[in-house]
């Protein structure tokens, strides 16, 4: 266990010491969002209309963003080829990155949600459901990222090749995103499913994303 | 176990080892073995494959055909220490070496004796960014003594040190070695080690 806070601490100090990247994602999100009421007008119900998606698609993007350093410095500096003798498993050691990328790049924006709630008008209840749309679906999202992120690692354009490979297995999880942020009948159903997706890409991911950072050292 | 048991009881046997890498046959039926205590250099002109068969002992590649077979347990027991030296600028040497040392497991040494070990001492609280070449080396051999380990690979630990660190390097495996564990160091550089080391010769795919 103190190996797996050992290296959650390790991405959150590094991250923190290292420059803006929170920030660069998190003025992303915002401007995502902050640009939408000049591109489709002051109508203020079609913005409400358009909120939940519009906030799916900012959190996505901005993930995405911070996808290629998950494991790209690891592997660049030599620390993958160490962590494969750690004391706990590689699987282990992928689980504590993916908590830090979580923590790094998901939190941040469910932070700075209420101000998109601002900007596009959505009231406290709509901010509410936007907000626990995305605790339930960001960890699934940050779990994609991680095995894409792994696929990727040893590849030199492995940067832009990673978004197209989770692309398509993101894309239930902004369905149901969405459909609960934007509240309605469905939306209840469509919690348990995204809990249920999230839970069960975090439990396989470490395992599929150790398996591909062990092929890619071959 | 006594010393005539650990000499006949190989922690490593390779047999037939053939490595390949980018079409080009590096290593051809490689074989050797070793047990508790012993040290072997390997030798040979750049691009032999001396990394490539460290990697190979480390499980990082895949040999093309032969066998690598450790005999030590469930634990792991290897340190890797190569060209990379897995250093992260912004943190300082102290948090490396205890981040390495939850990771990898702690032993008796804490970081401040470690580094005193490899010519760093008083210099806990600087970040690794800061440092020389050198020192950064110095700073991953560190690495090798807060978590111990009985099999050290090390690919050219010689490398941006001065005559001062080669001694140290030299110092620090014939101690590893004396307390049961083994080497195998890939290296250009005279060690001026205790005993008389094994040598692996490398060159033209053999």
């Amino acid at each position: 266990m103190s190996a797996l806070l050992a290296i959650i601490g390790r991405d959150l100090k590094l991250a923190l010491r290292g420059g803006a990247d929170v920030l660069t994602l998190v003025l992303f999100f915002v401007m995502v969002a902050a640009v939408m009421p000049f591109a489709i007008g002051p109508d203020r119900p079609l913005l409400q209309k358009l909120g939940p998606g519009i906030v799916w698609i900012a959190a996505f993007l901005s993930m995405l963003l911070g996808l290629d350093r998950l494991f790209r410095d690891d592997e660049a500096d030599g620390s993958l080829v160490l962590f494969r003798h750690a004391a706990i498993p590689l699987e282990a050691v992928v689980l504590g990155k993916m908590v830090a990328h979580w923590l790094l790049t998901a939190l941040p924006l469910l932070v700075a949600s209420p101000l998109l709630a601002v900007l596009l008008s959505m009231d406290p209840n709509g901010w509410g459901r936007a907000a626990l749309s995305l605790l339930l679906g960001t960890p699934a999202l940050t779990a994609f990222a991680t095995i894409g992120a792994a696929v990727t690692v040893s590849l030199r354009r492995g940067g832009l090749l990673a978004p197209v490979l989770i692309l398509p297995l993101a894309i239930p999880v902004l369905i149901f995103g969405v459909a609960i942020a934007a509240g309605g009948d469905g939306s209840g159903a469509a919690t348990l499913v995204l809990a249920a997706i999230s839970l069960v890409c975090v439990a396989f991911c470490p395992f599929a994303a150790a398996l591909a950072l062990r092929v890619s050292g071959e | 176990m006594d010393e005539g048991q650990a000499k006949s009881a190989g922690l490593l046997e390779v047999s037939g080892l053939t490595l390949s890498r980018g079409g080009r046959v590096l290593l051809s039926n490689i074989g050797f073995t070793l047990a508790s205590g012993e040290k072997l250099l390997v030798r040979g002109p750049n691009g032999a494959g001396k990394s490539s068969l460290l990697l190979a002992l480390a499980g990082v590649l895949r040999p093309e055909a032969g066998r690598i077979a450790w005999h030590l347990g469930e634990t792991p027991q290897i340190h890797y220490f190569g060209h990379a030296t897995a250093l992260k600028p912004h943190l300082t040497l102290a948090e490396t070496l205890n981040f390495w040392r939850a990771v990898n497991g702690a032993g008796e040494m804490p970081a401040g004796p470690a580094l005193e070990a490899v010519g760093l001492g008083g210099l806990e609280a600087i970040e690794a960014g800061h440092l020389s070449a050198g020192q950064g080396k110095r700073l991953a051999l560190s690495r090798l003594l807060v978590s111990p380990r009985r099999v050290w690979l090390l690919d050219e630990p010689t490398a941006s040190l001065d005559v001062e660190g080669h001694a140290r390097v030299a110092g620090l495996i014939d101690a590893h070695t004396a307390s049961g564990g083994i080497a195998i160091v890939a290296t250009h550089d005279e060690l001026a080690l205790a005993g008389a080391p094994r040598t692996l010769a490398l060159g033209a795919g053999r």
